[in-house]
């Protein structure tokens, strides 16, 4: 089965303020998509939605093409998720807690003793195992609930900002984990408004703000989207580059369309064309031999197109 | 690896299709929740406290009984139990519905401890009657051991043989009624989503709010306050004292106690309704 998830006409008010208003999205596929907005976006609203924590005003969640509204044990029986970031009764220890949510889900006991070691594994928690969680940091708190939603390996992994909470190496590790995930017929849906999280683990992305869906899109498409607007490349010298230098030497180079001074050795050159024509720039830039020391993306493509679809929204 | 050339996390071998496992029964769910509601509740400081609250109003009773010797006290079984387990079981089970009970909804929402459970395949009836089952267990097991360290001491003070099928009989009326109250702490709490105002309100209502209620009732409106779960509770000592099997009234014509079958009827419906409607109110709280 092609795992899924769908909202059709999803909306959802608190009083007069719409959280989120009418979305239409269809997620299919083995695949990890990012879901993307600022703070207030209606993005976790949408996943209380998907797991039946919240009720919509209008509209309905499927995973897997099931009702969560109307059937929500069938609906979330293929899917793991972690929304927000929950607290586990404190007398359990964390074995006893997976063991709690593997029974609950119809786990044999072979499988749950088995699955419990590999994703405390994963998580890196085997040795707080036994420990009881009430004891816990909110960091060890969160692995155990990633685990929790591993347990069962689901084929649907919903996860509403995971990395909340962890230090930066937890961070990278739950980065390592949802990458990990990718393939292997799984579907993985999480919130973030980390943008470097976002590239770095995702396929798609799927942009909201102030409850409307901005664009669903694969990441390639929103860099060649981008990349045909330019891009722009941040330069750092070693040592101050003068006026005459940038207008003679930098900004007539092919591939460079425009120029900015960030202070007195940084510049933000826009360049035209996709990696081969920053290959190139770069190649050119060094050998002007001004101590070239840096030359860098200024933000990612998903960044540019974000700030812009967030932008102009404002306006 | 996979294409972004991190180690794949394999699929667990033995899945069928979704994910592993097959999602028990609806009723085998909330069996299982509250069997870890139940381990929580006993290793938790609460059901220490309730425990200490116990060996406090028994070492007390039997210090004073063993002390004064009263007769009126130990001359009969059902003197001894009518006293002793009667006047001891209403107290505990109203703290035991504080304690166990007071918290048990508005704390999932307050604690996040809901978050853990309902993104899982399972009704929230299941959830419910987990905790519902795991909060009236550890209540029975405080009043239990209440129980028991008064048939060993009835039967030191007054002689084994004095303790009739009467006692065992208000036991299990004891059970009804902490159902009933235990119905109406989980009612009041799905109210909330702040534990402490459950708690709050379950003690008001419980150590005054309702005797304010029913003598309002009584004084003001001449009516007999026979929907207020507290007048239920005289019916508990009934089978250890025999009386009143009938209503008794009042010079006012106001029925003060309850027959057997009334006592019986109001903790049943109050077990019922509550029950019925704090599953109402939590299915309709969102976790927002």
């Amino acid at each position: 089965m092609n795992p899924s998830l769908e909202a059709r006409d999803l909306s959802r008010n608190f009083g007069t303020f719409t959280a989120l208003s009418h979305l239409n999205l269809k997620v299919e596929g083995t695949k990890c998509v990012g879901f993307l907005g600022p703070n207030g976006a209606g993005k976790t609203t949408t996943l209380k939605m998907f797991t039946d924590l919240i009720f919509p005003s209008a509209g309905e969640a499927f995973i897997n093409g099931i009702s969560v509204q109307k059937d929500r044990k069938s609906a979330l029986s293929s899917c793991g998720a972690l929304i927000e970031t929950p607290e586990i009764y404190g007398s359990l220890t964390p074995r006893e807690a997976l063991e709690l949510i593997g029974s609950l889900r119809g786990m044999e006991r072979a499988d749950v003793r088995s699955r419990t070691d590999e994703v405390l594994n994963e998580v890196k928690m085997t040795e707080w195992a036994d420990k009881k969680v009430g004891k816990f940091s909110k960091g060890m708190k969160q692995r155990i609930n990633i685990a929790s939603t591993l347990l069962s390996d689901p084929d649907v992994v919903m996860l509403d900002e995971p990395s909340t909470g962890l230090d930066p190496r937890g961070m990278a590790e739950v980065r390592g984990i949802i990458r990990g995930l990718k393939g292997e017929g799984r579907l993985v849906f999480f919130s973030s408004h980390i943008l470097s999280e976002v590239v770095d683990v995702c396929d798609e992305v799927v942009l909201i703000d102030k409850g409307k869906l901005l664009f669903y899109d694969t990441l390639d498409h929103v860099n060649a989207r981008l990349t045909a607007g330019g891009t722009s490349v941040d330069v750092e010298f070693v040592r101050p580059v003068s006026d005459d230098d940038v207008k003679g030497r930098l900004a007539s180079l092919p591939g460079v369309s425009g120029w900015s001074r960030l202070d007195g050795r940084r510049l933000s050159l826009v360049v035209q064309g996709g990696p081969d024509v920053r290959s190139h720039v770069l190649e050119s830039v060094a050998a002007l031999r001004l101590g070239l020391v840096g030359f860098h993306e200024s933000r990612s493509a998903l960044e540019d197109v974000y700030l812009r679809e967030i932008t102009s929204g404002d306006s | 690896m996979n294409a972004t050339g991190s180690p794949v996390i394999a699929r667990a071998p033995g899945r069928t299709d979704g994910s592993l496992g097959t999602t028990p029964p609806s009723w085998m769910q909330a069996l299982l929740m509250s069997r870890y509601q139940f381990r929580d509740y006993l290793r938790s400081r609460r059901f220490l406290l309730m425990i200490g609250i116990v060996a406090a109003i028994s070492a007390i009773l039997i210090a004073v009984i063993a002390h004064y010797r009263p007769a009126g006290l130990i001359s009969t079984g059902a003197a001894f139990f009518g006293s002793a387990w009667i006047g001891g079981v209403g107290v505990l089970i109203i703290f035991s519905a504080i304690i166990f009970g007071g918290d048990a909804i508005a704390g999932e929402f307050q604690n996040k401890t809901g978050y853990y459970l309902m993104g899982l395949p399972i009704k929230r009836w299941s959830v419910y009657a987990g905790k519902y089952l795991a909060a009236f267990g550890a209540s029975l097991v405080t009043i239990g051991v209440y129980f028991v360290v008064l048939l060993l001491a009835g039967a030191y003070f007054v002689g084994g043989g004095a303790i009739g099928a009467g006692v065992f009989e208000s036991f299990a009326l004891v059970m009804l009624y902490l159902a009933a109250v235990l119905g109406t702490t989980f009612l009041f709490s799905s109210l909330f989503k702040t534990s402490m105002y459950g708690v709050i309100i379950v003690a008001i209502m419980f150590l005054f709010g309702f005797t304010i209620v029913s003598a309002l009732v009584e004084g003001l409106v001449g009516v007999t306050p026979w929907f207020i779960i507290t007048w239920a509770q005289s019916a508990l000592s009934y089978p250890i004292t025999g009386l009143p099997r009938t209503a008794g009234l009042s010079a006012a014509g106001i029925v003060v106690y309850p027959t057997y079958a009334q006592g019986i009827g109001v903790m049943l419906g109050y077990f019922v309704g509550t029950t019925l409607g704090g599953l109402a109110l939590f299915e309709r709280e969102e976790f927002t």
